[in-house]
């Protein structure tokens, strides 16, 4: 029987790259959808949920298009992907765009680089982060089977996740301050890094993530 | 352990072929673009830039087709440039798998539409594209325009203010080409890097003039560029991208080995 891979659309950024890797690595048995139907992406295995673009529009696109809900469902119960901005919008809320309320899976903020940025302007730190930087380890988990400690994966924002309960904090990574690169907690991991742009390490982490069941 | 300094490769695209000329003329084939982006790709590359050298805008759905067979392949982030001078241009790469894409002519012509566009998609998907030449005298301070027509035309737009502009109009990069060095081998404009990569917030990727690997290391810790850009020194197999990596990193660069 075959098994979904649903790429939630809510119009947020170009899906084709993410999709293009998840087909690249997926098992015999799974198909990869790309979707902003509610009934499919209720219906799949798992989910995958990327975006780009601000916080704002994002959220305003999540609602419009009545996905918020269905997404909030997939996270509690099945393996579930965050991506880039579908990363920083599972936190209760953004500093961007004067402040912006987020879906609230998780307490804590999306914050700045810019202040950090200016104090470590020794450094010449360009905002957005954006090129190879290191995800430290900080705790074991499947989606980083295969993959070594350290390794660079492909980055591109101007904010980052900082959450409440540090017992979900799965990466982090250096850029003037430390910041959050990935969180995981129970069926759920997501991350600031694009694993579709990350050559051989994000293809690892996505083929981890197509054969994970959701349990650690 | 830090954000690593990038090295892209950049292939010059013609009617679906890659070539390489200098300083525009004399055009050598240097293969198929997607074997290209895949030697690249497994020697390490950061990003692969695409510019599209077209001359007749009929041919322009030809990028779009070599972006897309990339895409398909080669999972690092790609940028494309040549050509784009409208929001639905800047989609069609995109929907093709471009990560970014270059605007260089349009810019010049309608500022509003690097604004436009950077709303539409987000700064990151855009990068301004900067071909500047020295316009100072010998013992006067250093100078630079904006030239548009492969650096035939200038503008008369100071560079570095152009550079400033552009990032407030939402280019989230700049690709800054010395129009003087482009082609030459004898190492990248370092003032001109230097000046446009303190005068921006954004990433700055230095492109013309390389001809051997310590001009890329210099465009990093003199330039203070973000990334550097080459195209003839790896096309030509000169050199590889590992040992482009390895000595930049050998002379103290954070680079992705």
């Amino acid at each position: 029987m075959s098994s979904t891979v649903a790429v939630v659309d809510y119009g947020m950024g170009n899906l084709r790259s993410v999709s293009k890797a998840l087909e690249h690595v997926v098992s015999a048995n799974q198909r990869v959808l790309v979707s902003s139907n509610r009934d499919e992406i209720a219906d799949a295995e798992r989910i995958v949920f990327p975006g780009q673009g601000a916080a704002r529009d994002c959220m305003a696109q999540l609602k419009e298009l009545k996905l918020d809900e269905v997404v909030l469902q997939a996270a509690s119960e099945k393996p579930f992907l965050g991506v880039c901005m579908g990363m920083q919008v599972l936190m209760a809320h953004s500093e961007e765009n004067q402040g912006v309320d987020c879906m609230n899976l998780y307490a804590g903020d999306v914050r700045a680089f810019a202040d950090e940025a200016l104090h470590a302007q020794m450094q010449h730190l360009k905002i957005p982060h954006m090129g190879w930087n290191n995800v430290s380890h900080r705790r074991a988990h499947p989606l980083w089977q295969g993959i070594d400690d350290n390794k660079r994966f492909y980055f591109v924002h101007s904010y980052y996740v900082d959450p409440e309960n540090e017992a979900i904090i799965a990466g982090a990574t250096d850029y003037g301050i430390e910041f959050v690169s990935a969180i995981a907690n129970k069926n759920v991991f997501a991350a600031q890094f694009h694993p579709e742009k990350s050559a051989s390490d994000g293809l690892q982490l996505l083929r981890n993530f197509c054969r994970w069941n959701g349990g650690i | 352990m830090a954000l690593a300094k990038r090295i892209i490769p950049c292939l010059d695209v013609k009617n679906g072929r890659v070539v390489k000329g200098v300083q525009f003329v004399d055009i050598r084939d240097a293969g198929n673009p997607v074997d290209v982006a895949r030697r690249y790709d497994e020697e390490g590359a950061d990003e692969i830039t695409f510019l599209d050298i077209t001359a007749s805008s009929d041919d322009r759905e030809t990028i779009a087709h070599v972006v897309e067979e990339v895409a398909n392949e080669v999972f690092i982030p790609l940028t494309v440039g040549g050509g784009i001078r409208s929001v639905d241009d800047v989609r069609r790469m995109l929907n093709a798998g471009a990560d970014k894409v270059a605007i260089n002519t349009a810019a010049v012509f309608n500022p509003e539409f690097v604004r436009e566009a950077s709303d539409k998609v987000g700064s990151q998907c855009i990068v301004v594209a900067i071909d500047a030449k020295q316009v100072s005298a010998q013992g006067e301070a250093l100078r630079w325009e904006i030239f548009t027509h492969g650096g035939r035309k200038p503008t008369g737009l100071d560079a570095i203010e152009w550079a400033k502009k552009m990032v407030d109009y939402g280019a989230g990069e700049i690709l800054l080409t010395s129009m003087d060095r482009d082609g030459t081998k004898i190492g990248f404009d370092l003032p001109l890097t230097r000046a446009i990569s303190e005068a921006v917030s954004v990433p700055v990727i230095a492109s013309g003039g390389v001809g051997k690997l310590d001009h890329l290391a210099d465009g990093v810790t003199e330039g203070l560029a973000d990334a550097v850009l080459a195209a003839s020194i790896f096309h030509f197999a000169e050199y590889t991208i590992q040992q482009a990596k390895q000595h930049m990193a050998a002379r103290g660069i954070e680079m992705r080995l």
